[in-house]
């Protein structure tokens, strides 16, 4: 399997505070990939430098053999990366379908002139975000709110609509940033399932960050494990469990 | 793509038809403020477009105008300048003669505007709300007092003698282009992207929405149609100075906006329409109460109860629509039968 | 520059004097400025709000002066220009102001009272218009009660010019510096040195936390909106001594600059507020030696300059968004 995404040493400081030292992650195509950590330890800030949302004080991301550390999230965003957030981002005045639509606008190929005189390739092109959409909303089972405003929808549907929006810009690597926090069991199974799918069925390589242990275990075939912004275990979730490193931050010893 | 031309067929047989009918039956007091409405419709639907749907805060709408303004009369117009050292009036003839020359005017006063609208979008990017509002405001200053300089269209003085092209027939045809169009932007795949940045912009981002690029367009879509009613202004008030189009300007048109519901397409003309003819309406009650000034006092007491009672407009973001209609009406109608019905 | 200064030396209304007495001419308009500005900052800093009204205030400060003083008999008589009127004592004078002062700080509290706190919770925007709206009603209620044409001031303090060495001001322009800076001052060691200071300042910092702990954030908004329009009434009541007319519309422009200059400054910060005030005055009176029409410029193209290389103004601190 060829490497989708890597970073070296990926660093970065907020004023005197290293909030990600050093980071190294080996990402390859085809993984479903778990960031773990306590609280503060900096998983959401190396997905912010993953992209393009901070840029990185020192050390590089490469994706695909290319150098994006720098770019613009609009940029790493085009190349293939998407994202879900912790404190879900949906657009709340589109309605469910409109949203997944917008997902799909990156890869429209009409210009503004297509739209203002409504000509055929306008069309053609609604027609495909309707369809692209929709497949979405049916793979994470939202079909039956398409109409609805995003404002209106249930919490545990509104993280899977984040990844049916993100799904839609048909990314080669999602990155999911706590999907499953504030769901019940149930839905964590659910959701679960859907996670190994993504990869399994669209063929989409996964970078999961997640508080729950038993989901990430139950999931993921590699685990890093970060405290205070450094990696202080990888591998299998077997071995991750019995690591006394990572025993020793999640419990907060001395 | 025929869709668009018959709604363009349909759209200038209506204008011509209402144009003959006011012309025919309406008397002209009536008439000019419907032409008024029709040109704030043009700046109201145009400034939805950068405020409402794609969140940019522009309080510059009025500089816009202006050079649309400006522009279509520098061609339309005989102009006199007065040669300072020679002591002559120096006649320029209009550039573009005759009522035909008017539409080609229009639309290179609205290019004037987008090319200004451009000039302003892009270096407003890294400027957001309050900033992004003051940023635009002072644009429009500059305008103003630039052209206070230009002795060439009149200074301070103004411009007078401007012809008298804007009829009904060309303010609705423009007004109905510019909501077909607007309604068709807020419908595509752009719109949703406008909106989606409006909601959320680091989402908007993350999903590869040229964010930056966007922004830039809505602020050209909504100066060229601002231009072009800055021309079609012009052009029906027949005398244009600096202080017409003034930071005034562009707080009345914000304040259609926000009136109608910000975001809101229908809302907008409502706003619109309203806001021109309550002033109006305002002017009838100043003269019989006697009390010069009322007038502005009590809009300006509008405005705030408005706002204190109803903030999010009289359509909020929904579209006013025959659904919409259906909802509301019959739920009331309802309501009066269940009294009579056990 | 050195070049400059010597040619001042031999004499002369060369440029640079000219320049000079540009920039002292500015230290005065950038001074009223100043004092209005802080009005604009102190209640951006607390509510986020652009209190449009605020250049109202300003304008009021001026009637809330004029009017007390001809109905005690001082006043200009436009129809007849060979009136003199008597002298007004300073103890007069002092009560002008304060009298403009106190009216103001309540018009100001009423304002905050009836327009902006029903919309505290509501979005920035309806509390933008809501401003713009009472901007509009005191501007026309003025038009409607005191007519639009300018009115003569009554003369406070016989106007003469004072000799600086280099340059020469009219006494009414030195007071004008002198009142603003003590003001300024005074308004600083205020807001960092009593309690009621430091109350403003946890409000302007963040109001839920503010509340919860325990401050009076309603009075401490009412007080904000009271000390900024005193500010405000003494930069009208000066203007109005020193130009020696005033008219409804005289706070539109005003407030408007005083807005420009807050921004520059960055807006929040009371010491920005000066220095956007001085530098906005002094900009604009050196440019207006060469031009005065685009001096009114000057403003709007500093305001945008400044907002593209550091938007949050000269010294605001810039806020970052969490994702």
């Amino acid at each position: 399997m060829s490497v989708l995404l890597e970073t070296e040493l990926l660093t970065i400081c907020f004023g005197g505070l290293t909030a990600v030292d050093q980071c190294c992650l080996s990402i390859e195509e085809g993984d479903l990939y778990g960031l773990i950590g306590p609280n503060g330890a900096g998983k959401t800030t190396v997905f912010n430098m993953l992209t393009g949302v901070y840029v990185p004080t020192s050390g590089s991301v490469k994706f695909r053999g290319r150098l994006i550390s720098g770019r613009s999230p609009v940029e790493v965003a085009r190349l293939g990366i998407s994202r879900t957030f912790q404190n879900i981002r949906l657009f709340d005045e589109l309605s469910v379908l409109e949203n997944a639509m917008t997902g799909a606008h990156q890869h429209a190929k009409i210009n503004l002139f297509d739209s203002l005189l409504r000509t055929s390739r306008h069309y053609r092109e609604e027609r495909r975000q309707r369809e692209r959409a929709y497949e979405l909303l049916q793979f994470m089972g939202l079909e039956e709110r398409a109409g609805l405003p995003a404002k209106q929808l249930p919490y545990g549907h509104r993280r899977r609509l984040e990844i049916a929006r993100a799904l839609a810009t048909e990314p080669r690597l999602i990155c999911l940033d706590e999907p499953a926090a504030g769901m019940n069991t149930g839905e964590k199974a659910e959701l679960s399932a859907l996670i190994r799918r993504i990869r399994d069925e669209l063929g989409v390589t996964v970078l999961l960050i997640e508080h729950d242990m038993k989901l990430v275990m139950g999931i993921c075939e590699k685990i890093q494990v970060l405290d205070y912004g450094k990696t202080i275990a990888l591998g299998p979730p077997k071995e991750i469990q019995n690591n006394p490193k990572v025993i020793e931050a999640y419990l907060g010893g001395d | 793509m025929h869709r668009t031309l018959a709604l363009l067929v349909v759209g200038v047989s209506l204008a011509f038809g209402v144009d003959w009918f006011l012309g025919e039956f309406i008397e002209e007091y009536v008439v000019r403020i419907i032409n008024l409405c029709g040109i704030a419709i043009i700046l109201a639907v145009s400034l939805n477009v950068i405020n409402g749907l794609c969140g940019q805060f522009s309080l510059g709408h009025a500089g816009f105008m202006a050079i649309g303004a400006y522009v279509s009369a520098y061609f339309t117009t005989t102009l006199r300048v007065l040669n300072t050292e020679t002591g002559e009036t120096i006649v320029r003839a209009p550039l573009f003669d005759g009522a035909w020359g008017f539409v080609p005017a229009l639309l290179v006063g609205g290019a004037a505007a987008a090319a200004a609208g451009l000039i302003v979008g892009v270096p407003t990017l890294r400027l957001k709300g309050d900033y992004l509002a003051i940023a635009t405001l002072g644009f429009g200053e500059i305008v103003i007092i630039l052209l206070t300089n230009f002795d060439s269209v009149g200074a301070a003085r103004g411009l007078p003698g401007l012809p008298n092209y804007a009829s009904s027939f060309w303010i609705l045809t423009f007004a109905w282009i510019c909501v077909v169009g607007s309604v068709f932007l807020q419908r595509s795949t752009f719109g949703r992207a406008l909106i989606a940045i409006r909601e959320n912009e680091l989402a908007a981002e993350v999903m590869g929405i040229r964010v930056a690029r966007l922004k830039v367009m809505a602020f050209i879509y909504g100066a060229f149609f601002a231009g072009i009613a800055g021309g079609l202004l012009g052009h029906l008030l027949r005398t244009i100075s600096p202080s017409t189009f003034g930071f005034m300007k562009s707080i009345e048109v914000v304040v259609m906006l926000v009136l109608g519901g910000l975001g809101s397409l229908t809302g907008a003309i409502v706003g619109a329409i309203v806001l021109t003819v309550l002033p109006e309406a305002l002017r009838d009650v100043e003269q019989q109460a006697k009390l010069p000034g009322i007038r502005m006092v009590v809009y300006a007491l509008v405005l705030i109860l408005m706002m204190i009672f109803r903030p999010q407009g009289i359509f909020g973001q929904r579209e006013l629509s025959l659904k919409l209609l259906r909802r509301v009406l019959p739920a009331r109608l309802r309501g009066g039968d269940s009294e009579t019905k056990p | 520059m050195l070049e400059l200064l010597a040619t001042v030396d031999s004499g002369g209304t060369s440029l640079a004097q000219a320049l000079l007495q540009q920039v002292a001419n500015g230290i005065a308009k950038g001074s009223v400025y100043a004092l209005i500005a802080v009005g604009y900052t102190m209640v951006y800093g607390v509510l986020q709000l652009i209190n449009f009204a605020h250049g109202e205030v300003y304008m009021l400060g001026a009637y809330f002066s004029y009017y007390p003083a001809k109905w005690m008999g001082y006043t200009t008589d436009p129809e007849d220009p060979s009136f003199v009127p008597a002298k007004v004592p300073l103890y007069v004078v002092g009560f002008l102001f304060v009298c403009s002062m106190a009216c103001c700080a309540l018009l100001g509290m009423l304002i905050e009272r009836f327009a902006y706190r029903p919309l505290r919770n509501s979005s920035r925007l309806a509390a933008l218009i809501t401003a713009i709206g009472v901007s509009l009603l005191l501007q026309n209620g003025g038009i409607m009660l005191f007519k639009a044409d300018p009115r003569g001031f009554p003369t406070l303090i016989e106007q003469s010019s004072v000799d600086l060495g280099l340059v020469a001001l009219t006494n009414t322009k030195i007071i004008i510096v002198v009142v603003a800076a003590v003001m300024m001052a005074g308004l600083h060691l205020f807001v960092q040195k009593t309690r009621p200071g430091a109350a403003m300042r946890a409000c302007s910092f963040d109001m839920r936390t503010a509340r919860l702990m325990g401050v009076n954030v309603d009075g401490t908004i009412g007080l904000t909106f009271a000390i900024g329009s005193i500010m405000a009434a003494v930069a009208g009541v000066l203007v109005a001594m020193d130009q020696p007319t005033i008219d409804p519309l005289m706070g539109l422009m005003a407030g408007l600059k005083a807005f420009v200059a807050a921004v520059l400054g960055g807006i929040g910060s009371i010491p920005g507020a000066a220095l956007g005030g001085l530098l906005l005055g002094v900009t604009e009176s050196v440019v207006g030696t060469f031009s005065t029409t685009y001096a009114e410029a000057v403003a709007f193209v500093l305001l945008i300059l400044v907002l593209l290389v550091k938007p949050s103004g000269l010294l605001g601190k810039s806020g970052r968004e969490k994702v």
